[in-house]
């Protein structure tokens, strides 16, 4: 963006800034490690070998294949408001390790200093007891109450997963997903492919083909999870493909709140990161979701940059269940990204708020589906997204109402605000409502927040911009302040900046 | 005219047929509008005139076919008027121009084909103020009806003209317009959709609106197996205003009640205002299908864009399937876009009948106030009170 440009009316000048500075990325150094890869291209054998290195049981490595063979068949999506060179699948890495990985560690003390000097210097400490040391709480929270446990994935491997035994105490399973295959395989077996299917879209199937690693996360019946779970996904290896999987179950009763972070060095040239990421969420459960997407997103000429295809979805199983996912989306040169919530038991929840900031050269397309498949059930979608320099920022969303969704209800709010006139801001939502006793909003405008909450605010003589403001930062809040270390600060930050502006 | 048939004809090759697969017919099926046999659909003989109280110039198509003896004396100061068949020499480039034109970005491959097969149609060139409305009246004698029309108007720089599109053309019907709204023209065009239950309709309008100009352009439609009404609208002149309404009222008891609008408006030029109101009613598994985008292109600073899409069900058994997309490229721009669904509000019934109305009536009451702001985009009052008239004998029609 032009240094000296005139800003517009309604867009205060430290938006614009804060936002032209988001263009120097603080995470854009590699690590010197020597990695081992597999093969470059795509084939059987590749899928063979990332299911060897993992130690994968004959079951897995033939849900893969199958997964492999669909893939094959099937052609890369194009509907997305996206525009990227074709990628050649068989010009990259699938597999990529830290040679110092390749005897498993047995605790976090034997792990190689320069892969946890790397998530120091990423602001993740993977020490126990001093996870937060340094690091404020917000509000005055004293930092040993706001612990995080932390599953490190470097490449392809998860380096470490910390306070597994605190969590084991509780019932908790928080491990990487390759050991949760070889130790858990009753409920991988279950739960796996089983939201996400296998061949459930192009970049899915891809996934399920050749994930590497991942978080998995277990909540036994009736229980809080005692802290915070995190996965913290570093790029670091070039030309590298990286296919985390995800599996989340919340069983009947049990809550969670995760937290996912994600980074890259600055390289020129663009790498491919597809993820998968399941939830299933069981009667009276709840899970909180929240991702702070900050990959390298290229640089201001459009320059290498990770092109994120992400497929996200929970499935609220049971009655009551709960499910809220919050991105604030700054990084990756291509964002394609829908976290989904499927609303099949009566009176389950579905929440999603978004943030996608979108500079220079990045391309963001990326909304949300509620399926409305239980009565009474429930969703609210509010998105606000940021243009800036030559950016393209897409809001793509779909609510759908099927018949025996009696009484249910979704409200959806999309905002966009383009900052410079070189940028675009496109909304596509798809609305299909197939019973008369639900009510279905949809708007793009910032007048009608919530009235009733509005209007108390203004009856208080609060000024509409920071009543709005007031009303999308209290039900945003709790889920950013809940971010761990800086990505609470920066979030927020995003967040004020998203609404500064956009009303009226 | 032979030229621009085979032309479209060669668009229509190139393009294929319309499938359920394409993004803009997820929600209706094209199959019997592409059929080679027309489904059959019993005419509706008794149809009471509208607009019969107004001074207007009638022109009459018959199962797609011009009417001489039923129609007026096609002489109107200001207005030229003549068949498909006879084009003049100014409508020789222009018939099929913006029809061609409005291809891109999605195809629409009915439009090719009634370009390239149009049974007839009229060619109006307006240089003035019309001191009538010109009226296209389709009448449908056979059950087995296919008319292809295709019309285009021309407003000179200034000219003013109210058309009235009444009646259904066929047991199916394929009807493009193309409009072409000069500098500081006004074009209103009303177009109460016909009364035969199990016709069959795609229509498009492709109009080009020049600076200062105004297009508005209102649709009712009550009846219909299967209504398919697209409009592509370009704003190419600067401070022009383009409104596009509509008002689908639909009972599946009848017979299938599927209405799909399916409006594009682009805005090209500076300081331009655009508005989309589109309400259904819906009941007894009658689907409404709404597709609508607004995209300002780069440098279409000043955009003043609305849309509201609203469907009200009667009850559990019908559909409202909408897709209001924004695609923007402008920074200075205002547009906004809202789309609700829902039953009747039980409060607002309540109170009507807490104060004596008789539950049908208050449904009634509220169907018509839920309709009010698409009645609201016809300019001329006494249009608005026979199209009133008309919504209000639907609702003695189908009550209970």
């Amino acid at each position: 963006m032009n240094g000296d440009q005139e800003v517009r009316d309604g867009v205060d000048r430290e938006t614009v800034d804060a936002v032209r500075n988001m263009g120097s990325y603080k995470y854009g150094w590699a690590t010197d490690i020597e990695t081992d890869y597999a093969p470059k291209g795509l084939n059987e054998d590749i899928v063979r070998l990332i299911s060897s290195k993992n130690g994968e049981p004959e079951w897995m490595l033939e849900w893969r294949l199958t997964a492999y063979r669909r893939w094959v068949e099937m052609v890369e999506p194009s509907w997305a408001m996206l525009n990227y060179p074709v990628i050649d699948y068989q010009d990259q890495f699938y597999y990529a390790k830290p040679k110092s990985m390749t005897q498993k560690p047995q605790s976090l003390d034997e792990v190689d200093p320069k892969l946890l000097a790397t998530y120091a210097k990423l602001g993740i400490p993977l020490k126990e007891q001093m996870l937060l040391a340094g690091v404020e709480g917000a509000e005055g929270v004293a930092a040993d109450a706001r612990r995080v446990a932390v599953d490190a994935v470097f490449d392809s491997v998860s380096v470490g997963t910390t306070f597994k035994k605190e969590l084991a105490k509780a019932g908790v399973i928080f491990c990487s997903i390759s050991d949760a295959i070889r130790e858990h395989p009753e409920l991988v077996k279950k739960y796996l492919g089983s939201v996400v299917p296998q061949s459930d879209n192009f970049f899915a199937t891809l996934n399920s083909a050749v994930f590497s690693d991942g978080s998995f996360v277990y909540i036994p019946p009736g229980t809080k999870c005692p802290m915070e779970l995190s996965t913290y996904f570093r790029i670091n290896a070039e030309n590298t493909g990286q296919f985390e999987r995800t599996l989340i179950i919340a069983d009947k009763g049990a809550y969670v709140s995760y937290l996912e972070g994600c980074t890259a060095p600055k390289r020129d040239i663009a790498q491919l990161h597809a993820a998968v990421v399941e939830i299933v969420i069981l009667e009276d459960a709840e899970v909180k979701y929240s991702t702070v997407q900050n990959w390298y997103p290229g640089d201001e000429n459009g320059l290498g940059g990770i092109y994120n295809f992400v497929t996200k979805r929970a499935d609220c199983r049971g009655d009551r269940a709960k499910v809220m996912w919050t991105q604030v989306e700054t990084g990756s040169a291509i964002t394609w990204k829908y976290p989904s919530c499927i609303l099949r038991g009566n009176e389950s929840q579905g929440e999603f708020y978004s943030i996608a900031i979108a500079n220079n050269y990045q391309q963001a397309d990326t909304g949300t589906k509620m399926i409305h498949l239980g009565r009474d059930t429930r969703s609210r979608i509010v998105s606000k997204g940021i243009s800036a320099g030559h950016a393209q920022n897409t809001y793509r969303g779909q609510v759908s109402m099927h018949p025996r969704a009696k009484n249910s209800r979704n409200y959806t709010q999309c905002d966009s605000l383009l900052i410079g006139d070189k940028c675009g801001a496109h909304t596509v939502p798809y609305i299909e409502v197939k019973n008369h006793s639900s009510r279905v909003e949809h708007e793009a405008t910032t007048s009608k927040v919530d009235d009733d909450q509005l209007f108390y605010c203004r009856a208080r003589g609060i000024g509409e911009e920071a009543a709005v403001a007031l009303v999308v930062n209290g039900f945003c809040k709790d889920v950013l302040q809940a971010l761990p270390m800086e990505f609470a600060m920066e979030a927020q930050a995003l967040v004020a900046i998203s609404l500064e502006g956009s009303v009226g | 005219m032979q030229a621009v048939r085979t032309a479209a004809a060669a668009r229509l090759a190139e393009m294929g047929w319309p499938t359920r697969r394409d993004e803009y017919w997820r929600w209706t099926d094209p199959a019997t509008f592409a059929a080679e046999e027309v489904p059959e659909s019993e005419a509706f003989r008794v149809e009471r005139p509208i607009f019969s109280g107004m001074d207007k110039l009638r022109l009459v198509f018959t199962d797609g076919v011009f009417d001489a003896a039923a129609s007026d004396d096609a002489a109107l100061a200001g207005v030229e008027i003549s068949r498909l068949a006879n084009a003049p020499k100014w409508a020789v480039d222009a018939v099929g121009s913006l029809e061609a034109a409005g291809q891109k970005p999605v195809r629409r491959p009915l439009a090719a084909l009634n370009t390239a097969r149009a049974t007839d149609g009229i060619l109006v060139r307006v240089t003035g103020r019309a001191t009538k409305p010109l009226h296209i009246s389709y009448r449908q004698s056979s059950n087995t009806s296919d008319a292809i029309l295709h019309h285009y108007i021309k407003l000179e720089p200034g000219a003013e003209l109210t058309l009235l599109e009444t009646g259904t053309a066929g047991a199916r019907a394929n009807l493009v317009m193309e409009v072409d709204v000069g500098e500081g023209a006004r074009f209103h065009h009303i177009r109460p959709q016909g009364r035969s239950v199990g016709h069959r309709v795609v229509s498009a309008i492709f109009a080009r609106v020049g600076a200062q100009a105004v297009f508005k352009s209102f649709t009712l439609s009550m009846n219909g197996r299967l209504t398919r009404n697209e409009a592509m609208i370009e704003i190419v002149g600067d401070n022009a205003v383009a409104h596009i309404a509509g008002a689908a009222l639909g009972d599946g008891a009848d017979d299938d009640f599927h209405h799909d609008d399916t409006v594009f408006i682009t805005h090209g030029a500076v300081g331009c205002e655009s508005r989309q109101v589109f309400k259904k009613v819906l009941r007894h598994g009658a689907v409404g299908v709404f597709q609508g985008k607004i995209l300002v292109r780069n440098g279409a600073q000043k955009t003043d864009g609305y849309q509201i899409s609203q469907a009200l069900m009667l009850d559990d058994s019908c559909q409202f399937l909408a897709k209001p997309e924004l695609e923007i490229y402008a920074d200075d721009v205002k547009c906004s876009h809202g789309s609700t669904t829902g039953a009747i509000d039980e409060t607002a019934l309540f109170y009507l009948r807490s104060r004596g109305v008789p539950r049908e009536e208050a449904v009634a009451l509220l169907v018509l106030s839920f309709l009010a702001d698409a009645i609201a985009e016809i300019d001329d009052e006494t249009i608005a009170a026979d199209i009133l008239a008309r919504l209000e004998e639907w609702l003695a029609r189908h009550r209970g």
